[in-house]
């Protein structure tokens, strides 16, 4: 069997405060090289701090508290702040959610750019700069030559993007974690972005793991897709599976949620179905499985034991007493 | 930049002319007046006679609507009136005191941003540590103790008991003497700058594009000299001319009491004696002071960040 490229087991990310609680547990998952690996869930599920957990990047009050990250291989969870640095950047490189944001203010779009090759590949600025200008021209922004001396105000959210996914793909780096890179977008901007990072990344040999909250999207993008709910992976399976046969209540909500169109006309005014019921905060996740609150199957075991994970077909997973 | 600063220089004139009006009209209101003043104690009693000629000499016989006019077209051309007391030009008697007051207040400044930046800054990389709390506690009580009684007790100190520095006056304009007062101006805006500078990194350090920055794989040091330090700047600098911009009138107290002799003791002095003009000069002064620094941050802000064009 060959060695995938990123492999996590059983991590475990505790968050300090009075009490200390685990914000994600038990998750483990699998990325092959060049893979799309989707974690899908809704806000607070764990899916973004999982992601930092991966880059290193934890910080108080979160701090991972057990289990392994391996990429290629090698066990990275312990790494020294230097051997992260090296990984960071050149090997994992990661998008975030808010382009508006996640971009230094004062600093020309190039420049920030060009830092990738400073730091890890010894440029001299003026070498870098160069290369700046050609990854622009990757992400296809218009007049690239113009474009590396503006500033993140000057451009929309979407070139905002374009440069980000120029900065995490400066480097060539074997893992790109993208963290809800379009849900700051307009819609039609969206699948631009999806696209073009799904080419890029095609193109490189790049894995992906695309963390939405947005199944559809997932699905429609990676292989493989995983579903969070409370901090722990719920159900995983091809993506193709989850759609036709979710079988986790919680993933049967997600799909049933998704509108589709051509619906209506068939089935006449109808409303989007919705999972009754909010996430349970970190504090107070209920006891048995976390989802029996809002679960319209639950019965009394879901109430008082905690479901394990069966094994489905094509390396799949699920983790509830009553998995179809 | 050049029509940016234009465009604030003009932006001066009418807070001026309205700072002109309201400190015409202040001295206008107030009961009494210059002549009285010198009546008022009740030892030496003054013929009428001759308080109705002096009150006709000086103008205070005239309405107040010509009295204005009489004083604003006398500013517009650099005249800013005569002392009642020396009966000497205001201009004359002020523009001696311009240069050692500048001198006290650049120098508090300097001594304000050198202490207190950095202190604040390392506060804001070891949030928590000991150094921090120190250091904050040092600037809680900066900022509590009075110029006044700090004064007193430096006076009292390297003055009196080790003889390092004198204890007041300008003397020949060296150093020497300039040091006591300038702390004594500076612990304040020093302790203000120390809790800002710290407030505004540790915003800075909190922000997404930090996170970014740390996501490429820089040092910690890189991160901080790259990213963090240009835009906690930001913040630093409206503090700092807020702080430099009043310093010229929170001086008045410290130059009475090192009997420095700046602008803010001219105007202590000329408040007591009611010479209104003096008083009217010393105002002006310390505000168009204060809105040249002003200006001189709004430029700052235009060449630090880019998302700044005053248009």
């Amino acid at each position: 069997m060959t060695v995938p490229l990123l492999k996590v087991d059983e991590l475990r990310i505790a968050l300090a405060g009075d009490v200390i609680h685990n914000a994600v547990e038990e998750v483990s998952f699998e990325i092959g090289r060049g893979e799309a690996f989707g974690l899908v869930g809704e806000s607070g599920c764990g899916k973004s701090i999982t992601a930092l957990a991966i880059m290193g990047l934890l910080r108080r009050p979160l701090s991972l508290a057990g289990g392994r990250i391996a990429l290629d291989g090698q066990e990275i969870q312990d790494a020294s702040p230097s051997e992260w640095r090296r990984l960071r950047g050149s090997r994992i490189a990661m998008i975030f959610q808010e382009p508006m944001t996640a971009l230094n203010p004062l600093s020309p779009v190039g420049k920030q750019i060009a830092e990738m090759f400073v730091l890890h590949q010894g440029a001299s600025w003026s070498e870098a700069m160069d290369r700046a200008e050609e990854a622009l021209r990757q992400v296809r922004v218009p007049s690239p030559e113009r474009r590396i001396r503006d500033y993140p105000h000057q451009l929309s959210g979407g070139m905002r993007q374009r440069v980000m996914i120029a900065i995490a793909l400066a480097c060539g780096p074997d893992l790109l974690i993208a963290d809800e890179p379009t849900t700051a977008l307009d819609v039609t901007v969206q699948s631009e972005i999806i696209d073009l990072m799904a080419e890029l990344c095609a193109a490189k040999g790049t894995a992906i793991l695309m963390i939405s909250h947005d199944l559809g999207l997932v699905a429609n993008m990676c292989r493989r897709v995983a579903v969070m709910y409370a901090g722990r992976i719920v159900e995983s399976q091809p993506a193709g599976a989850i759609f036709a046969t979710p079988r986790h209540p919680y993933t049967q909500g997600l799909v049933d949620s998704l509108p589709r169109l051509g619906e209506r006309a068939k089935r006449g005014r109808q409303r989007l179905r919705e999972i009754s019921g909010v996430v349970p905060s970190i504090a107070s996740y209920p006891a048995g499985c976390r989802f029996n609150p809002r679960c319209f199957a639950a019965t009394d075991i879901c109430r008082n034991t905690p479901p394990a994970q069966t094994p489905l077909p094509a390396d799949g997973l699920v983790r509830c007493h009553h998995h179809g | 930049m050049l029509p940016i600063l234009a465009r604030r220089i003009a932006n001066i004139i009418p807070t001026l002319a309205a700072v002109v009006a309201l400190v015409f009209v202040l001295f206008s209101v107030l009961p009494g007046s210059f002549v009285s003043a010198m009546n008022e104690d009740g030892r030496t009693t003054i013929d009428p006679a001759v308080m109705e000629r002096m009150r006709k000499e000086m103008g205070l016989d005239d309405p107040v609507t010509t009295r204005f006019a009489k004083y604003v077209t006398h500013i517009v051309v650099g005249d800013l009136g005569t002392s009642f007391r020396t009966r000497e030009p205001v201009t004359k008697l002020i523009s001696p005191r311009v240069w050692p007051s500048l001198k006290l207040v650049f120098a508090a400044m300097c001594f304000a941003i050198a202490i207190g930046v950095p202190l604040g800054f390392i506060a804001a990389l070891r949030p928590g540590s000991v150094f921090d709390t120190a250091s904050m506690v040092c600037a809680i009580s900066g900022l509590s103790l009075s110029q006044f009684w700090l004064g007193l007790m430096m006076m009292y100190l390297f003055a009196l008991q080790l003889k390092w520095l004198p204890s007041f006056g300008y003397g020949d304009g060296g150093i020497y003497h300039l040091i006591l007062p300038a702390i004594a101006l500076g612990v304040g805006p020093m302790a203000l700058l120390a809790r800002t500078t710290r407030a505004a990194v540790l915003d800075v350090l909190n922000a997404d594009f930090v996170r970014t920055a740390r996501s490429k794989g820089m040092t910690e040091t890189r991160v901080v000299e790259w990213h963090v330090l240009r835009n906690a700047l930001v913040l630093v600098i409206t503090t700092i001319g807020l702080q430099f911009g009043s310093l010229m009138g929170a001086a008045v107290v410290v130059e009475k009491l090192f009997a420095w002799p700046g602008v803010g003791s001219l105007l202590v002095d000329s408040v007591f004696q009611r010479d209104i003009p003096t008083v009217q000069g010393c105002i002006l002064l310390i505000v168009t002071f204060f809105l040249l620094i002003n200006m001189l941050i709004d430029l700052a802000y235009v060449a630090i960040d880019p998302r700044i064009r005053y248009g």
